[in-house]
């Protein structure tokens, strides 16, 4: 009897020292609640707000109404899934080649990854105006190499977002494709090559699979974050690529009109959430972002 | 056996029939790099244009930066938000970290949910949303309500970053020093804190860096006197291009080289420890 109650009281002092653990955590909490959770309520409250204040789906209503509206989205998704695509396109083969590099110098090289990962997005946002315009220096190399003739329209257009928007996102590809490559092993694409398999098929049949993972978890993650996209299309885009972020803004500013800017704030909200729910259903993608799992 | 006929890796393949890789990798780590540093060269031109390489050298933006009230209140502004920052989220954050990784109660997943939601939320939301509850509060235009929402930015770093490093040390040496009379946050600052401190100096840098380079919700919540260097510059890339913004964005090259150089070193000691 000594002992279940001693057991007992084991249990309880054991159950108070991680509720004591646990509020470490309580401050990092507050200013998460402060910043996020309150604002982002307050949004969804305003969101539903009707003219004569009461509730209402007018907000919600109207982004089916207006062509406008239906624009923004098309241009979002259209720019979210391109600039994806070419993440994938230029990012697998620099993973790839990193990957294969004895880890020394793939960490020097992968310096050239890192690099933009750490300078300000402005910074790059700046420096291809400078690059893509009609006097810049891509378009000047081009015409002296006669590739063309006549200045490229590249930038303040889709070209220029497009271009942006990839280099920015390029890292958040490569590095957790790159993770997942060097989890591969490497006894795989020997047994491949033993039982016969030329290196072009034993890459397609046995290293491919194994890294899609870390392709799949990366493309989510260029896809999502390209969907809240601002200052490049704003900056790149010259007026002419408007994302919804840039919507939110410019019913901001314009018709200071919190109900509507709220409302397309939500839905930009709840198609990240299901896009990464439906991920994270599908892979695991904390492994893949942080080595949790 | 030259080097082109040499296997490079298990399948046999060589050198020579991969040049297409080699050249194909320089290729894109050329595109990656070079917009990050074309600013440099850019930054010494003589020119009102943004010409490419720049006819004449000059030192007239830094001239012209560093003479500007407008520009260094805004530098002002941005370093003392970032520092403030990365006090704030730093320790908050590796608390949390640590927390996480110790307690095994079951809130803890939902908790760490939670707290990674401001790497999650579309920023322009965080934006949109703390402009107006801050609005509300009179916070708007403040130092105080910047850094308060810079730090919910960084907050997902800094957990992410010190967990890593809590995973590669052995959580048993401080249950022995535990056993041996010290209490929990004894043994942590004796013990753990010593040993994850590579971890937790990388994780401050990075906090420094979210703030300093936060574009978005600087816009929205900072102005006024309290208006920050990305604020200005948007607004100026915006409108009309100012040279000056080349020998800034210099400035942030150089920090964030810095920066990141100091990290890669901090990580490999980490690791050899």
């Amino acid at each position: 009897m000594a002992s279940a109650a001693n057991e007992t009281e084991l249990r309880r002092q054991h159950r108070r020292e991680q509720l004591s653990i646990l509020s470490l955590v309580i401050p990092a909490l507050v200013v998460v609640g402060l910043i996020i959770l309150i604002p982002l309520s307050w949004l969804f409250y305003l969101s539903f707000l009707g003219d004569d204040g009461g509730f209402s789906l007018e907000n919600y209503l109207k982004m089916t109404q207006y062509k406008s509206y239906y624009r923004i989205f098309i241009t979002t998704f259209q720019v979210s899934i391109l600039t994806t695509m070419i993440c994938i396109a230029l990012g697998y083969p620099l993973a790839f080649f990193l990957a294969q590099l004895p880890p020394r110098w793939a960490g020097v090289f992968m310096l050239a990854v890192l690099l933009p990962f750490w300078t300000s997005l402005l910074v790059r946002t700046y420096a291809w105006l400078v690059l893509l315009q009609r006097k810049g220096i891509i378009n000047e190399f081009a015409m002296d190499m006669g590739f063309w003739e006549k200045p490229l329209k590249l930038v303040h257009n889709m070209t220029g977002t497009l271009i942006g928007m990839a280099h920015i996102m390029l890292p958040f590809l490569i590095l957790p494709l790159y993770n997942a490559m060097r989890k591969i092993d490497r006894d795989m694409m020997h047994a491949a090559a033993n039982l016969g398999a030329n290196p072009v098929r034993a890459f397609w049949a046995v290293y491919f699979p194994l890294s899609l993972p870390g392709m799949v978890a990366g493309s989510l993650i260029v896809f999502v974050l390209c969907l809240g996209f601002y200052v490049t299309p704003a900056v790149l885009g010259g007026g002419r690529v408007i994302m919804v972020s840039n919507q939110i803004t410019a019913i901001l500013e314009n018709q200071f009109d919190w109900g509507a800017a709220s409302a397309l704030g939500v839905v930009l909200l709840v198609a990240t959430v299901l896009c990464l729910f439906l991920a994270a259903r599908f892979f695991k993608l904390d492994a893949a972002l942080f080595g949790r799992d | 056996m030259s080097w082109f006929s040499r296997p490079a890796t298990d399948t046999q393949i060589t050198h020579g029939r991969r040049l297409w890789l080699y050249a194909l990798a320089a290729v894109i780590m050329i595109l990656l790099v070079i917009p990050t540093l074309i600013v440099v060269p850019m930054s010494f031109s003589d020119s009102q244009y943004l010409e490419f390489p720049p006819s004449n050298w000059s030192l007239r933006w830094y001239e012209e930066y560093l003479g500007s009230r407008k520009w260094m209140r805004a530098t002002m502004t941005s370093v003392q938000v970032g520092v403030l920052t990365m006090l704030v989220a730093t320790p908050l954050g590796t608390m949390a970290a640590y927390a996480l990784f110790v307690s095994r109660h079951r809130l803890t997943r939902a908790i760490f949910l939670l707290l990674i939601t401001p790497m999650i939320v579309p920023v322009i939301l965080i934006a949109i949303g703390t402009f107006y509850a801050y609005g509300r509060m009179g916070m708007n235009n403040t130092i105080a309500g910047l850094v308060l929402a810079h730090a919910a930015l960084a907050l997902p770093l800094v957990i992410i970053v010190v967990t890593a490093g809590l995973r590669s040390y052995d959580l048993n040496q401080e249950q022995v020093a535990r056993s041996l009379g010290a209490t929990r946050s004894k043994a942590f600052f004796l013990i753990t804190l010593p040993q994850i401190r590579f971890s937790v100096i990388t994780a401050a840098l990075l906090s420094f860096l979210t703030s300093f380079d936060e574009v978005i919700v600087a816009i929205f919540v900072s102005g006024g006197a309290n208006a920050t260097l990305t604020k200005h510059m948007f607004a100026a890339l915006r409108d009309y291009i100012d040279p000056t913004i080349a020998a800034i964005s210099t400035i942030m090259v150089i920090l964030s080289s810095v920066l990141l150089l100091l990290t890669q070193f901090l990580g490999a000691k980490g690791t050899r420890d």
